[in-house]
């Protein structure tokens, strides 16, 4: 099926290009911070994770992009998802595989990465985390695959593969659950010490894989044959719609154990956020473009014409994605380093090259989404879905 | 016949290299070179749990300058002018910034004002060593919390649990830029790479020879910081406990921090 990735449109190979060029730029910065060591970052010994451990945690919740159409395709049998299903899988590999990327090169020794398998240890979160999220991967890669060539010989999948499917479900929850462990069981940050946390990751992860998933639908339409298929696009707009409403609802619960209970250590955090901490208050216009952004998508979901208008809907989706970006890609990781543990500010801005970087793995992930995408296409219009 | 003759004369090569090697073997033998065997030191401390008193009182602003400045030369530690890049073992704050939420507005001036030391404080249930992927920061059996810097990716993760902020980043090679043109002032310790974390080891390697930790010795004249192990009930620094009222740094997080202040 490759093959069909390597013959298409100037514009794909346009596009390939272009990506190809934030991708070389992108690894240059990187081999100049390899060079140089972490210091080419804005990160401190205060601020130790930064843009790259947050776009890591946002991404893992694109990658729900999957569950959410593979969910009530095989266990509630919703027919309209059968043609978009491939979509949600190739955009979760792609997003896997990004943040896979953005955990390399946010290690001082990038080289040591396989110590992580070297030395086994159970009782790391990050060692589970590598389970999961390269399980994820895996099951993925080979669910796509087996039924997108089942697909291609007219064939219904094997047998088989329905058990790796029904593994893959549960498997989605994994993969937001654990990453969200890796910051709620940490003594002494408050603004991650919470309960709620991998709710919260399972919220906003099921709001922004498919607010993508449905702008990258209405792209398939648009430059291919292939349509995706109205009534799937607003059952999936219909999903974005209940999530991003829990997951805002979670924030609230979040500022009301904060703000009532008056511990200062669970206010710190979201008063740097809102209103800046001590004259401090680099993500105040960040987290208050999260909210309006959060709350204009909500209200656009909740109003039908809006909603089924598939120009309103798709400004509502990038709003879901920008807000929740901010939220998971920005201010929920490094909020949690602010104040210190000893009660003092540093702030962090990154730095050129950090952002050369971060931008060179987006584009490496959206090639690879390119490529699996064409693919999926190629396949869908042979058989003429 | 070239291609004979040429594994004739390898042959020939290798069996009077390996008669070679068998008579230097032979050789060796009568010296007896056989492995000594390697134990620990007999001079080394033994310890179940080691811990620190700090005797806030007694520490001033010289005392302090010099345990923090005795523990950085025998660890070469690189002292860069850039906060956000530090890398320090052992340090002082006030009494605001060690305890917070502990400081209240008619605080003593002179407690306020005082420089209180800080450091590792090998806790007994080392959050840093729990969250690690792959155990380069571990407890040893006698609780000093280790650090391995060949085995350390560098994903700072024990940075992110430690609530003390008591862990360093080589976020630059301090090979390469602070001891670029000057020897590390320690020739036996080993200075460290770019991309890894490190912080106070109790002087482990110190510990090991029979000698208290650097901190300790550099101060033992005015008994500021006394070293000891907390389950020998005859250790000095159990008698000062028993003596005098001592509080330690967050003990609500559950860490058991083993490093003691009287104030």
């Amino acid at each position: 099926m490759l093959e069909t990735a390597l013959k298409g449109s100037k514009k794909y190979w346009l596009l390939l290009l272009i990506l190809f060029g934030i991708h070389g730029a992108g690894a240059t910065a990187f081999l100049y911070q390899l060079n140089k060591g972490l210091t080419v970052t804005g990160m401190s010994r205060d601020v130790s994770w930064g843009i790259y451990i947050a776009q890591f945690t946002f991404l893992v919740g694109v990658a729900a992009s999957a569950v959410m159409v593979v969910l009530p395709y095989y266990l509630h049998n919703v027919k309209e998802f059968g043609k978009i299903t491939i979509l949600g899988e190739f955009l979760a590999v792609a997003a896997v595989n990004m943040c896979l990327l953005f955990i390399l090169v946010d290690l001082g020794k990038p080289m040591r990465a396989l110590n992580v398998i070297l030395h086994p240890t159970p009782n790391s979160i990050l060692f589970w985390d590598m389970v999961v999220l390269n399980g994820y991967l895996f099951l993925n890669i080979v669910i796509g695959w087996v039924v997108l060539s089942a697909e291609r010989k007219q064939v219904p999948p094997p047998t088989w593969i329905k058990p790796v499917i029904y593994l893959s479900i549960p498997w989605a929850v994994s993969i937001h659950t654990v990453t969200a462990f890796l910051y709620a069981g940490l003594p002494g940050r408050h603004f991650w010490l919470t309960a709620i946390m991998a709710a919260r990751f399972l919220g906003s992860a099921f709001a922004a894989g498919p607010a993508l998933l449905i702008i990258l639908c209405l792209i398939v339409r648009k430059v291919s044959k292939f349509d995706p298929g109205r009534e799937a696009i607003q059952k999936v707009a219909n999903i974005v719609l209940y999530a991003m409403i829990i997951s805002i609802f979670f924030v609230l619960l979040e500022l009301f154990t904060a703000f009532y209970s008056q511990v200062p250590g669970h206010m710190h955090g979201f008063v740097y956020d809102f209103v800046g901490l001590h004259g401090h208050g680099n993500l105040v216009p960040w987290t208050w473009a999260f909210a309006i952004m959060a709350v204009v998508a909500t209200l656009m979901l909740l109003c039908p014409p809006l909603r089924k208008n598939e120009t309103t809907l798709a400004i509502a989706c990038l709003l879901v994605f920008f807000s929740l970006w901010i939220e998971k890609g920005i201010t929920l990781v490094i909020t949690g380093f602010i104040p210190n543990p000893l009660e003092t500010i540093t702030e962090y801005v990154p730095t050129l090259p950090e952002l050369a970087i971060t931008a060179g793995v987006w584009a490496t992930g959206f090639l690879i989404l390119t490529v699996l995408y064409k693919i999926a296409v190629s396949i869908k219009e042979e058989v003429g879905a | 016949m070239e291609r004979s003759r040429r594994s004739f004369l390898k042959l020939v090569g290798i069996s009077t290299l390996g008669l070679g090697t068998l008579s230097a073997v032979d050789l060796l033998d009568k010296v007896d070179l056989r492995a000594q065997g390697f134990g620990p030191d007999p001079k080394a401390l033994q310890g179940e749990r080691w811990a620190l008193v700090v005797d806030v009182e007694k520490l001033d602003e010289e005392t302090t300058r010099k345990a923090i400045e005795a523990c950085h030369l025998v660890h070469n530690v690189p002292h860069y002018e850039d906060y956000e890049e530090e890398i320090k073992w052992i340090w002082t704050d006030t009494y605001e910034h060690a305890f917070p939420g502990q400081e209240y507005d008619y605080l003593a001036e002179e407690v306020e004002e005082r420089p209180f030391l800080l450091l590792c404080n090998h806790c007994s249930n080392p959050p840093c060593c729990r969250v690690c992927p792959t155990q380069a920061t571990w407890q040893r059996e006698d609780g000093v919390v280790m650090m391995d810097q060949h085995r350390c990716i560098g994903c700072r993760y024990c940075m992110a649990a430690c609530p003390f902020g008591a862990r360093s980043f080589n976020w630059k090679d301090p090979r390469t830029t602070y001891f670029k043109d000057k020897e590390p002032p320690n020739p036996r310790y080993p200075t460290r790479t770019k991309g890894v974390v490190e912080k106070c080891n109790l002087c482990a390697e110190r510990l090991a020879e029979g000698s208290m930790p650097a901190c300790v010795e550099a101060v033992k004249d005015t008994k500021a910081i006394v070293f000891g192990d907390l389950e020998d009930p005859h250790s000095e620094v159990r008698e000062l406990l028993h003596e005098h009222f001592a509080i330690r740094r967050k003990p609500e997080l559950g860490t058991s921090p083993n490093v003691y202040y009287i104030v």
